[in-house]
């Protein structure tokens, strides 16, 4: 069988252990690094996200999935450092200023990692200010954010009004989601894009950098 | 009276499907296998890590309404502001399974090791929950002990942050109670630290007091509609089928 459609299976099986060897197995074949990444991890990731959509899957075996891309990259990552790893985009995310919980926050950037995208994760409890001032150092296209509070889902919108009041809003992007976040809430405070959940989300960003 | 209760984790231990509920496995599927081992290995977790304490305190509905006006944010109309009045009793309650739980979750994240992080953060808000329902029992039996609690009796109870009682209820609410004790505090968001903690109100009162429909305006924001059950289960006959009659 073709190696990377094998590291793309066992991804889909969560098999960390194996997609980890089988991922250095292929560069002891000298199959482009790139060709590994794309072809190998995020190929396989793409098939997992398209079966949770489709309720194939649940989340557990999304996670499971999700280890398994991350033991391949750290395979990979050594033969990137000179240029850094290869991605569809920068995305910073963090959880809103107030709010301590990140459980969404990481499965977000899981399955943006899992996508290709480089993520910035700025933890929890972030200002409107450092979000702005990462965006701006890392230039950024995506800030990401995670609210599960009603009494924090405010900040978002102080993101959104800090970036117009630089004149960033076309250069940086905003998505929100988080349990109490609606899609009518996000419109009503000028964000760009909402998450329903974390393939959603995704899928959101995706369209975010499509339209760039 | 104010009461401190040392909760045994077994009594607050999770089923398999109210978890999975919470991961979008609906409970008409089958988990596979590796789903199951992942729960079982998570709860072994959290029987390990949980340490489980909660308290209730007496307050009347006179005191209660200051600290249900809290910082004057609540909806205009909620169920409470029906219910309160007509209570028999109310207590102040706080519980948490403590912060090792919470670490060991950040850990596995840490670890890469997402899908057991997860899994075990729906155990512990689960069990959490279970938590309160103990400390409801625990309030029941001791009114029952006062001779207090007939077939008409029920408990429910509140959180700020659900039903139109606004998050910032938290303050006053604390002010009362100080949980502190306990190892629970508040942050100035009005978060509870450590995070798998839980507090409110336990209502106590005739069960027709409860059945209040979810058509409240702020209803519509609710994304799990949990009052419903909740009022179902106060309404369920408990004696044993052959008392019941019919069919």
């Amino acid at each position: 069988m073709d190696i990377l459609k094998e590291i793309s299976e066992n991804l889909e099986l969560g098999d960390f252990e194996k997609v980890s060897l089988l991922t250095k197995k292929a560069i002891e074949e000298k199959i482009p690094v790139e060709k590994i990444l794309k072809f190998g991890l995020i190929g396989g990731m793409d098939i997992v996200g398209e079966k949770y959509k489709t309720h194939q899957i649940f989340l557990p075996d999304v996670l499971m999935s999700a280890r398994a891309m991350h033991a391949g990259m750290d395979v990979l990552k050594p033969f990137f450092i000179r240029e850094g790893m290869p991605n569809s985009g920068k995305v910073i995310l963090g959880t809103i200023q107030g709010d301590l919980h990140d459980i969404g926050k990481n499965l977000v950037g899981i399955m943006l990692k899992g996508a290709g995208f480089e993520v910035i994760d700025l933890g929890t409890d972030v200002s409107p200010e450092k979000f702005i001032e990462t965006a701006k150092k890392e230039a950024a296209y995506i800030i990401g954010m995670s609210a599960l509070l009603t009494t924090t889902m405010p900040m978002m919108r102080k993101v959104v009004e800090l970036l117009k009041k630089e004149g960033l809003e076309d250069k940086v992007k905003t998505i929100i989601g988080g349990a109490p976040v609606s899609k009518d809430f996000a419109q009503s405070i000028g964000a760009d894009a909402y998450g329903y959940d974390s393939t959603d989300a995704v899928e959101s960003v995706r369209k975010l950098f499509n339209q760039a | 009276m104010r009461k401190r209760f040392e909760i045994s984790v077994e009594d607050i231990e999770p089923q398999m499907d109210e978890v999975l509920k919470t991961q979008g496995i609906p409970s008409d599927k089958s988990p596979p296998e590796k789903v199951k081992s992942l729960f079982q290995e998570s709860k072994d977790i959290f029987l390990k890590y949980s340490e489980p304490v909660g308290i209730i305190s007496d307050i009347s509905v006179f005191e209660f309404e200051t600290v249900y006006r809290g910082e004057g944010l609540n909806e205009k109309e909620t169920p409470l502001d029906e219910i309160l009045n007509k209570a028999d009793n109310l207590v102040l309650f706080a519980l948490t399974i403590g912060e090792r739980v919470s670490e060991k979750i950040r850990e596995l994240f840490k670890t890469n090791d997402f899908a057991l992080g997860c899994m075990l953060d729906s155990v512990a808000s689960a069990g959490t929950d279970k938590g309160g329902d103990v400390l409801e029992e625990n309030f029941f039996n001791l009114l029952s002990k006062k001779g207090k609690v007939n077939l008409q009796k029920c408990i429910l109870r509140f959180s700020p942050g659900y039903c139109g009682w606004h998050m910032s209820g938290q303050k006053k609410l604390f002010e009362f109670l100080n949980p502190e004790d306990i190892g629970i505090n508040l942050t100035d968001g009005f978060l509870m630290i450590p995070l798998k903690s839980i507090s409110g109100v336990i209502v106590f009162g005739d069960k027709e007091i409860f059945n209040f429909d979810d058509n409240y305006p702020f209803c519509s924001e609710c994304t799990t509609h949990e009052c419903k059950d909740r009022i179902r289960k106060l309404f369920r006959d408990l004696r044993p089928e052959k008392e019941k009659g019919g069919r």
